[in-house]
């Protein structure tokens, strides 16, 4: 297999269309823009089309339309873009169409600024729009695992036809990594039938996508039916990732995305201080890989817990949830753009292991 | 004798065999018919997906026997948008209120007309919110009572009815845009023409096309179904003058 060396952005762009990706749906904003402006002239060359909208909202409803026809769709966006997008997310988890978002955060609240942050957590793992539904969330932490989850997540969409979150701060957009797609893209000459799809209704009855049901009680079942999907999801689906954690660590940190990368730097540096830190990384947000963490934390060896993000602690909240008080969890984040260094961190250790 | 007869009237087949929930004297039903007839007519019904919005026609999708789907209000345009760009082959229509269409969804049909979507767009201007109890609309007429007006429209506070035909015909991308009322037989039967162009023009390729139809609120507006088809002839015809603003064919699209 080849490695190309790629800016994360535009590797996205690829891994939408090597897992079978014709139509992408975007409005510019910085961090991201770059997906467009490499789709806008890679699609042609597959035969796909790009549309630039008129803001997001219209991006989000687009998607719906064109989720529709039971195709592979996809967009990007920023936090801001995110925020407009939350009233179609609603809607398509509410009409069960499978889409894939990736949001490449940036610092918010309000337009905040341009750099990386890992501020939208909540948003987008508590439900940004109305009503009872979940996104499946995907956190990578490098440029590979960015292509490698928009494969990934576009699976997911399918089996449980839902919408996929993929949520990488700036860093992951704009940093240049070689990695490797797979040898074989998705071929899109001949999809799967899909009982659902909006095809035109010839030889049968017609088929209606929506997320309205005035009946409460076709209304309850609906929201049933979607409570089933993440009740099967939180069983199946959870993948997470351990670095470190031996017999002998006493801080477990958990943390994912760019930032627990960059905790992986901190462990190695303390190893040799010989400080055993090791790292609980989340890799899907939701669902979360509770029983995993909890199994973890409770090891007789770990002493505490540091949750570290590029926030004011947003993760921390269902941390404190899964650890149930078992261990006591300490808190280290910055925001506003601003990528903690891994010396800060460690000095925050330090300072916990003097306690 | 019977078996003999020729059929000279029936249900088209591009509408579902179902009661409506529109109110007496609405025209919502013989506008879905129009589009019904046009579907079977061009013999587009099998390859159409509808796009139903938010208003008194949200549940359109019950009344047609085609695709629908159901979009968040005032967006059918970026469904509609979404769907056409991905499976060009299909025939989409979004049908629309003036609520939907002419206030929260404003940006997304000046754009769609822009971007010269091919899709058509019926637009429903009944000059008022019907479902959610008569609210004044951007078309609501001047002094016009609504239950967010009491008073009638004042344009001083309220600006004047917004023309979207006229609006949308300053664009040079659409390809055909029309304005049509059905307060009478004869203007269902002009009305019926224009609709039909419209998909055949879609049919063929051509980029967005949209018609406006005048329609009535006897409910909302507090009087009979009679005197309603009167007041749109007497009060919003000249506001909104009936005709082809632009046309393709014409050499004005």
């Amino acid at each position: 297999m080849v490695k190309k060396l790629m800016k994360g952005n535009e590797a996205i762009g690829e891994a939408a269309i090597a897992a079978g990706v014709r139509n992408y749906f975007a409005y510019p904003i910085t961090p991201q823009s770059e997906v467009a402006e490499y789709l806008t002239w890679r699609l042609p060359e597959v035969g796909g089309t790009f549309v630039q909208a008129e803001s997001e909202v219209a991006v989000g409803n687009m998607l719906f339309g064109a989720a529709s026809t039971g195709k592979r769709v996809f967009t990007t966006s920023s936090s801001p873009g995110i925020s407009l997008m939350q009233e179609s997310l609603s809607y398509m988890a509410g009409a069960h169409l499978p889409v894939v978002l990736v949001n490449i955060m940036r610092g918010g609240p309000g337009l905040g600024g341009i750099l990386p942050s890992q501020a939208d957590y909540f948003q987008s793992v508590k439900g940004g729009g109305h009503g009872d539904y979940q996104l499946i969330v995907l956190a990578p932490s490098s440029v590979q695992e960015a292509v490698d989850l928009m494969i990934l997540a576009f699976e997911l969409a399918d089996k449980y036809l839902a919408p996929v979150m993929i949520i990488g701060d700036g860093m992951i957009g704009q940093m240049m990594e070689s990695v490797e797609f797979p040898e074989k893209y998705r071929d899109e000459s001949n999809p799967d039938e899909k009982d659902w799809a909006l095809t035109g209704a010839k030889d049968r009855k017609p088929r209606i996508v929506k997320s309205l049901f005035l009946n409460p009680e076709e209304l309850e079942i609906n929201s049933l039916t979607l409570d089933k999907k993440y009740r099967e999801m939180k069983k199946s689906e959870t993948r997470h990732e351990l670095y470190k954690v031996t017999g002998d660590t006493k801080i477990l940190i958990t943390a994912y995305g760019t930032m627990a990368r960059i905790c992986q730097t901190v462990i190695d540096e303390l190893e040799e201080e010989g400080i055993s830190v090791g790292l609980f990384r989340p890799i899907t947000l939701f669902p979360y890989p509770e029983k995993e963490l909890f199994a973890e934390v409770i090891k007789d060896n770990i002493e505490y817990i540091l949750d570290v993000e590029m926030s004011t602690g947003q993760m921390i909240e269902d941390v404190e949830r899964i650890v149930k008080g078992a261990r006591p969890i300490d808190f280290y984040g910055r925001t506003g753009g601003i990528v903690p260094s891994p010396n800060e961190i460690k000095d925050k250790i330090r300072e916990m292991l003097k306690k | 004798m019977s078996n003999d007869a020729n059929i000279i009237f029936e249900r088209p087949t591009a509408m579902s065999d179902r009661i409506t929930h529109y109110c007496p004297g609405c025209t919502h039903g013989v506008i879905h018919r129009l589009v019904a007839e046009s579907l079977d007519e061009l013999g587009l019904r099998e390859r159409t997906v509808g796009v139903a919005p938010v208003g008194c026609s949200v549940l359109a999708y019950n009344y047609f026997n085609c695709d629908f789907m159901e979009a968040a209000h005032g967006r059918a345009p970026a469904l509609a948008t979404g769907f056409k760009r991905t499976r060009p082959d299909m025939i989409v229509f979004t049908y629309q209120g003036d609520g939907d269409l002419a206030s929260i969804g404003m940006g997304e049909i000046v754009h769609s007309a822009n971007r010269g979507e091919k899709f058509t767009t019926i637009f429903v201007n009944n000059a008022i919110y019907g479902m959610t109890g008569g609210q004044m609309a951007p078309t609501t007429m001047p002094l016009q009572k609504t239950t967010t007006s009491p008073s009638g429209r004042n344009v001083e506070l309220t600006g004047y009815p917004i023309r979207m035909v006229e609006l949308l015909s300053t664009l040079k991308t659409p390809s055909f845009i029309a304005r049509v009322g059905v307060f009478s037989p004869m203007h269902i039967v002009q009305a019926k023409k224009i609709i039909k162009k419209a998909f055949r023009l879609q049919a063929e390729n051509k980029c967005f096309t949209m018609v406006e139809v005048l329609s009535t609120c006897p409910t909302n507006w507090g009087i009979t179904p009679i005197a309603s088809t009167k007041w749109v002839a007497s009060d919003m015809e000249p506001y909104y003058p009936l005709g082809v603003f632009k046309d393709y064919e014409e050499g004005e699209g």
